[in-house]
C-alpha cells in the first residue's frame, strides 16, 4: 500500500495548494465580489475534503515518498492584476483543480482495489465537488475572456 | 374616496370559486368633471408589474385622469393609489425634457436632434473602428414597451453585435426568470391571477403584495374576507399587512432572519417529504431529481432551522402542514427572496414545493414568480437584457441560427460565447475602461443601483461616453454626455405584458411635449444613422411603426414557449388584455401554463441547460442531454450558506431596503403626483422598538445610518421591523419637487449603503443583506415622514420611543368607485366557465 499512501498524501497536498491559491485570488479580487466570495466558497470545499480525508491519512500513515514529487504543483503564489491577469489566474486555478481531480480518480481506483469503503466514499464525494469547482472556473473564464483579450485597456 | 387613506378601496368579498366582482375606480384631475372628458384611450397602468387595464381621460390634448377597465382580466376595473394618482400628472410637469441636450464642459446645453444624435453616432463609429462592438453597452429598463425592447435587441445583437445589454430588470426580476428556467427549462409564469379564486392557501415569500401590487392584494382580501377563505402564510422579516392577514386567517407569519430564506424553504420541503405529502406518482412521471433533493433537504428539520432562521419550530411545522394538506396552494415570490442571499436557490425551492405535490397547472395551484416593474417581462422575452429573444438559449447553436435567419445576419454577429453581460459587470467593465459607450434608457442607475456612489463615479468617468434617454433630467441624466428627451406612457403606442403573461396594448392618447420622441423612434433613428444592414445589404430594423415591430416579434416568438404568433393589435383593442401563449392551439390565449405537465425542458427546447445553484457554474449541453429531461421539470436543491456580510461589533445591525405603496422606482412619476408625494414625501428608516430604545432614538429623531460603503441621515420611524434590522425605502435620490435633481447623492439615498454582491445564478444584487450601524444625530422636529397605512406604520407598543403622536396618512384627492352589477364576461376565467 505504500504507493497509495503516497497518493493520499499527494491529494491532500494538492487540495491544500488549491485552497490556498483560491484564497490568494479571493483576496486579490476583493473588487470583484462574485470572484471574491466564490473563491472563498470553493476554498472551503477543498478544506472540507481534507477534513474528510484526515482519518484515512492517519490510517495509512504519512508517506512523504519523493517519487511522484514532480506532480506536486506549486501554488499560485501571488495574484496577477488587471483583466488579463485575472483570466490567467483563473486558468492556473483550473489546472490545479484538474490535478486534484485526477488524483482523486487514481485514489478511487486504488480504494476500489483495496475495498476501502471509507476512502472510496471520500474520493467520490470529493471528486464530485472538484468537478463543481472546475465547472465554475470554466464558466467564469468563458465570461471573462472576450473582454480581457479584445478590449481591456 | 381618499385612496391614500384607503389603499385597497371598498371590499367586495366573494366565495371560493366565484368570479371576482367588478368595481370601477376612477380619478380625474382637480377641476375636471367626467362630462369634460373628450376621449377615453385604452391602455394599462405602468406603475407596477400588475398591469391593470385602464382608460386614459383626455381633455384639450392633455391626460387628465384614468379609470379602470371593467372587463380587464387583471383588475376587473380596480386601480390602486399609484395608478389613480400617479399615472398622468407627470406628463404635464413643467420640467419635462422637451429638447435634446449635449454636454459643453460641465454644463448640458439644449440642441437639436441632428446634433445630439450626430454626437452619439460619431462616438459610436469611432469606437467601433477603434476596438469593435465590445466597447458598447446598453442599460435599459423595465418600463419601456415590448416593441422598444425588440428593436433594441435587434440593434444591439444583430446590428452592433455587443453582448453588453442589460436592464434594471436585473435588479427587480432576474431571479424570477432564473428560477423558472432552472425548474421548468424556460422562463414563463406558470400560474394565473385566477388562482386566487380557487386556492385553499396562499403563501407569500418575501412579497409584501399589499404594497407592491395593491390591486392584486385587493383581490386576495376579497377572498380572505369572503366565504370559504384561504389561509395566508407570510414569510417576511417585517410585520407587513400581509403578515397581519396571515395571523387573522389562521395562517402563519414566519419572520426569518435576513439572509436565511433557503434554510426555511428547505425545511418546508423536508416536512413535505417526511410527512408523506409528496405526490409520488406525479413526481415520478413529471420530474427529475427527487432523490437528490431529499438528500439535500433531509437535514433541515424544524429544530435546526428554527435556530438558523430565528423562528419558532412549531410555526415551521404549521406552515408546512398548511402546504402539505391544502388541496390547492398559490405561492408568490418577490424581492424579499429575489434581492436576498441565495436568491435563485430559495426561489427554486418554492417551485420544488409545488412540484413535489404536483400542484401546478390546475386552478388554484399557481406559482407566481413576481416582477417588480411593469414591463420587465417584455425585456426578458425580447432579449434587450441578459436574455435572447423568444427565450432562446445562447448556448444552443440551433437557437442562434434561428435568430440569425430571422434577422438575416451571420450567426457569428450575434454574441453567444457566454451569457449576455449582466448589469453589475457592465459597470465593472466601464470602470475598467473597456466599455466606453453606454446608453441608458428609462432608468436611473445613479439612484437605484447598489453602492450608488460608485455608480455615479463610473458614469462621470472621462473614459465613458454616456447617453441618457428619459422623461426628465434625472440624477443619471445630470452625468450624461447626451440627453435625449423621450415620450412617455400615453404619448406613444406599444404593448406590454404583466407578471402573469397578460399582454395589453397601450395607445397614444396625447402628443409628447416639444421635440420629445418615443423610445422606439429614437432607437430606430440611431439604427438608420449607423446604417446597420443585414447579410444582403438591406437595412436592419427598418421598421416605421410599433405595429410593424410587433409583427416581427410575433414571428420571432413563433413556436417558442413565449408564443405571440396568434396575437394582433386588433385583438387587443376594445376588450381585455390577453395572456400568452396565443397561437393556433390557443387562439384566445392561455390562463395558466403546464396544464398538461409538459415542461419546456427538452435539450432542444430549453432556454438554459441549467446551473449549479451554489456556484452558478453552467451545466453543459452533454450533461443536460444525458439527463434526458424530455418535458419533465427539475427538482433542484441547494445547501444553505451564511450571508456574505453579517452584523459585527462595528456594524451591529442588518440593513435592508424596499419600497412603499405610494412611490415607484426613483419617484420620477409618483414624486410628481401631489397626492402620492404628500403621502411619502421624504426618506426615513425604520427601527424596532428595542433598538430605538437602546439607541435613545424616539419617533422622528434624525439618525445617521452607516455601512462600510456610505451613509444617510434621515428621520427614524419606530416601527415594526424585527429587532436587529433597519429598513430603508429605496425611492429617494437627490431629486426634490420644484428643485430638480443634482448629480450628487440625496441625504436619504438608501443605495449609498448597499453592497455590490449578487446571486451566482441570476446575478441579481443582494439589496437586502448588508450590515450597518445607527447613531442619533439630533432630536426630530416632528414625526418621521413614513406612512402609517403600510408596513411602515408606527409600532403599537412603542412606549417612550414613540412619544410623538403620528398623524394618520391621508389627504389624497377624491376618487370614485362604482360597483358593476352586470359584469362583462371573462372568457378564460375558470370561475366564469364553471369548468372547475
Ligand atoms: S396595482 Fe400596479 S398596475 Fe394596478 S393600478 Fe396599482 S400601480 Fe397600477
Amino acid at each position: 500500500m505504500p504507493r497509495l499512501a503516497t497518493y493520499v498524501g499527494l491529494v491532500d497536498h494538492a487540495e491544500q495548494v488549491l485552497a490556498e491559491s483560491l484564497r490568494t485570488v479571493a483576496e486579490a479580487q476583493a473588487k470583484h465580489p462574485d470572484i471574491h466570495f466564490m473563491c472563498e466558497t470553493l476554498a472551503k470545499m477543498s478544506d472540507a475534503h481534507r477534513e474528510e480525508l484526515a482519518p484515512v491519512v492517519e490510517r495509512y500513515g504519512e508517506d512523504d515518498a519523493s517519487e511522484p514529487e514532480r506532480l506536486h504543483a506549486a501554488g499560485l503564489g501571488e495574484a496577477r492584476t488587471g483583466p488579463l491577469g485575472l483570466l490567467r489566474d483563473l486558468q492556473d486555478l483550473h489546472v490545479l483543480a484538474h490535478l486534484v481531480l485526477s488524483s482523486w480518480t487514481v485514489i478511487r481506483q486504488g480504494a476500489q482495489g483495496l475495498r476501502d469503503r471509507e476512502l472510496l466514499e471520500v474520493a467520490e464525494a470529493s471528486a464530485a465537488e472538484t468537478r463543481r469547482q472546475i465547472a465554475w472556473l470554466q464558466t467564469r473564464m468563458k465570461v471573462a475572456a472576450p473582454q480581457a483579450l479584445i478590449v481591456s485597456p | 374616496m381618499d385612496r391614500i387613506a384607503d389603499i385597497w378601496g371598498a371590499p367586495t368579498p366573494h366565495a371560493r370559486g366565484t368570479v371576482w366582482p367588478v368595481r370601477v375606480d376612477q380619478h380625474l384631475h382637480e377641476g375636471v368633471a367626467e362630462a369634460d372628458v373628450e376621449q377615453w384611450v385604452q391602455s394599462a397602468c405602468l406603475l407596477c408589474s400588475n398591469g391593470c387595464g385602464v382608460d386614459i381621460a383626455v381633455k384639450d390634448g392633455r391626460m387628465v385622469g384614468v379609470r379602470g377597465r371593467a372587463g380587464d382580466v387583471v383588475n376587473h376595473g380596480r386601480l390602486g393609489p399609484k395608478g389613480l394618482y400617479g399615472s398622468t400628472p407627470w406628463a404635464s410637469a413643467p420640467d419635462r425634457l422637451t429638447r435634446p441636450l449635449v454636454r459643453d464642459g460641465d454644463r448640458l446645453v439644449e440642441t437639436d436632434w441632428e446634433t445630439a444624435m450626430g454626437r452619439v453616432v460619431q462616438e459610436s463609429k469611432r469606437l467601433l473602428d477603434k476596438a469593435g462592438p465590445l466597447t458598447h453597452a446598453f442599460y435599459t429598463s423595465g418600463q419601456l414597451f415590448l416593441e422598444e425592447y425588440f428593436a433594441l435587441a435587434t440593434i444591439g445583437k444583430a446590428g452592433l453585435g455587443t453582448p453588453h445589454m442589460d436592464g434594471n430588470t436585473r435588479l427587480c426580476t432576474a431571479t424570477a426568470a432564473a428560477a423558472m428556467k432552472e425548474s421548468f427549462g424556460a422562463d414563463g409564469q406558470p400560474g394565473s391571477y385566477t388562482d386566487i379564486e380557487h386556492c385553499d392557501a396562499i403563501f407569500l415569500y418575501g412579497h409584501n403584495m399589499a404594497e407592491t401590487q395593491t390591486v392584486l392584494w385587493s383581490r386576495v382580501l376579497d377572498r380572505t374576507r369572503g366565504d370559504d377563505p384561504p389561509r395566508v402564510v407570510c414569510v417576511d422579516p417585517r410585520r407587513t399587512p400581509v403578515a397581519r392577514e396571515a395571523e387573522r386567517t389562521g395562517g402563519v407569519h414566519l419572520a426569518p432572519k435576513v439572509g436565511t430564506n433557503l434554510a426555511l424553504v428547505n425545511c418546508l420541503a423536508r416536512e413535505v417529504f417526511a410527512n408523506g405529502w409528496v405526490d409520488e406518482e406525479w413526481v415520478a412521471a413529471h420530474t427529475l431529481g427527487r432523490e437528490e433533493l431529499w438528500e439535500t433537504v433531509s437535514s433541515y428539520d424544524p429544530e435546526r432551522v428554527a435556530g438558523i432562521c430565528g423562528v419558532d419550530a412549531d410555526d415551521l411545522r404549521r406552515a408546512a402542514r398548511i402546504f402539505g394538506e391544502s388541496g390547492a396552494v398559490l405561492s408568490t415570490v418577490l424581492q424579499g427572496f429575489y434581492q436576498s442571499h441565495q436568491a435563485t436557490a430559495s426561489s427554486v425551492a418554492v417551485n420544488n414545493l409545488h412540484l413535489l405535490r404536483g400542484m401546478i397547472g390546475r386552478p388554484g395551484c399557481g406559482i407566481l414568480q413576481m416582477n417588480g416593474q411593469p414591463t420587465a417581462q417584455n425585456n426578458r422575452e425580447c432579449g434587450a437584457d441578459g436574455d435572447l429573444p423568444g427565450f432562446r438559449n445562447w448556448d444552443n447553436p440551433k437557437h442562434i441560427d434561428e435568430l440569425a435567419r430571422l434577422w438575416n445576419v451571420d450567426p457569428l454577429t450575434i454574441p453567444h460565447w457566454a451569457p449576455p453581460t449582466h448589469a453589475m459587470e457592465i459597470f465593472d467593465h466601464a470602470e475598467a475602461g473597456s466599455i466606453e459607450w453606454l446608453w441608458v434608457s428609462a432608468t436611473n442607475p445613479a439612484v437605484s443601483m447598489p453602492e450608488s456612489g460608485r455608480i455615479r463615479r463610473i458614469l462621470a468617468q472621462e473614459s465613458l461616453f454616456v447617453v441618457v434617454q428619459d422623461l426628465f433630467l434625472t440624477e443619471t441624466a445630470q452625468l450624461a454626455d447626451v440627453v435625449l428627451p423621450a415620450a412617455g406612457w400615453g404619448e406613444k403606442t406599444g404593448t406590454f405584458t404583466n407578471v402573469n403573461r397578460t399582454v395589453h396594448l397601450s395607445e397614444d392618447a396625447v402628443r409628447p411635449p416639444g421635440e420629445a420622441r418615443s423610445d422606439l423612434e429614437i432607437f430606430l433613428m440611431y439604427a438608420r444613422a449607423m446604417g446597420f444592414t443585414d447579410k444582403d445589404g438591406a437595412p436592419l430594423a427598418a421598421w416605421e411603426t410599433p405595429e410593424e415591430v410587433f409583427d416581427a416579434w410575433r414571428e420571432a416568438s413563433r413556436g417558442r414557449p413565449v408564443d405571440y404568433s396568434g396575437l394582433t393589435y386588433a385583438m387587443l383593442r376594445g376588450g381585455s388584455g390577453i395572456p400568452w401563449p396565443v397561437n393556433e392551439s390557443a387562439p384566445h390565449g392561455t390562463d395558466r401554463l403546464y396544464a398538461d405537465a409538459q415542461f419546456p425542458s427538452d435539450t432542444e427546447v430549453c432556454e438554459t441547460y441549467g446551473h449549479d445553484l451554489l456556484t452558478g457554474a453552467e451545466v453543459t449541453e452533454e450533461e443536460h442531454r444525458a439527463m434526458a429531461p424530455g418535458g419533465r421539470a427539475f427538482l433542484k436543491g441547494a445547501e444553505y450558506s451564511a450571508p456574505h456580510e453579517e452584523p459585527s461589533d462595528e456594524y451591529p445591525l442588518l440593513y435592508t431596503t424596499g419600497r412603499t405603496a405610494y412611490q415607484f422606482h426613483t419617484r420620477t412619476k409618483t414624486g410628481r403626483a401631489r397626492s402620492l408625494q404628500k403621502a411619502a414625501p421624504a426618506a426615513w428608516v425604520e427601527l424596532s422598538v428595542d433598538d430605538a430604545r437602546q439607541l435613545g432614538v424616539a419617533e422622528g429623531d434624525v439618525v445617521r445610518v452607516e455601512s462600510p460603503r456610505g451613509s444617510i441621515e434621515v428621520p427614524a420611524r419606530v416601527g415594526e421591523v424585527m429587532p436587529g434590522a433597519v429598513f430603508a425605502p429605496f425611492h429617494y435620490g437627490s431629486w426634490e419637487p420644484e428643485q430638480g435633481a443634482t448629480a450628487g447623492a440625496g441625504p436619504g439615498q438608501a443605495n449609498e449603503l448597499t453592497m455590490a454582491v449578487w446571486d451566482p445564478v441570476s446575478k441579481q444584487p443582494y439589496f437586502k443583506t448588508a450590515a450597518c450601524r445607527v447613531t442619533k444625530v439630533r432630536d426630530g422636529a416632528g414625526p418621521s415622514p413614513a406612512p402609517t397605512t403600510t408596513a411602515s406604520r408606527p409600532a403599537a407598543d412603542a412606549g417612550t420611543a414613540g412619544r410623538r403622536s403620528v398623524p394618520q396618512t391621508a389627504g389624497g384627492d377624491a376618487t370614485s368607485s362604482t360597483l358593476v352589477d352586470d359584469p362583462p364576461r371573462f372568457p378564460l376565467d375558470p370561475a366564469q366557465d364553471g369548468d372547475h
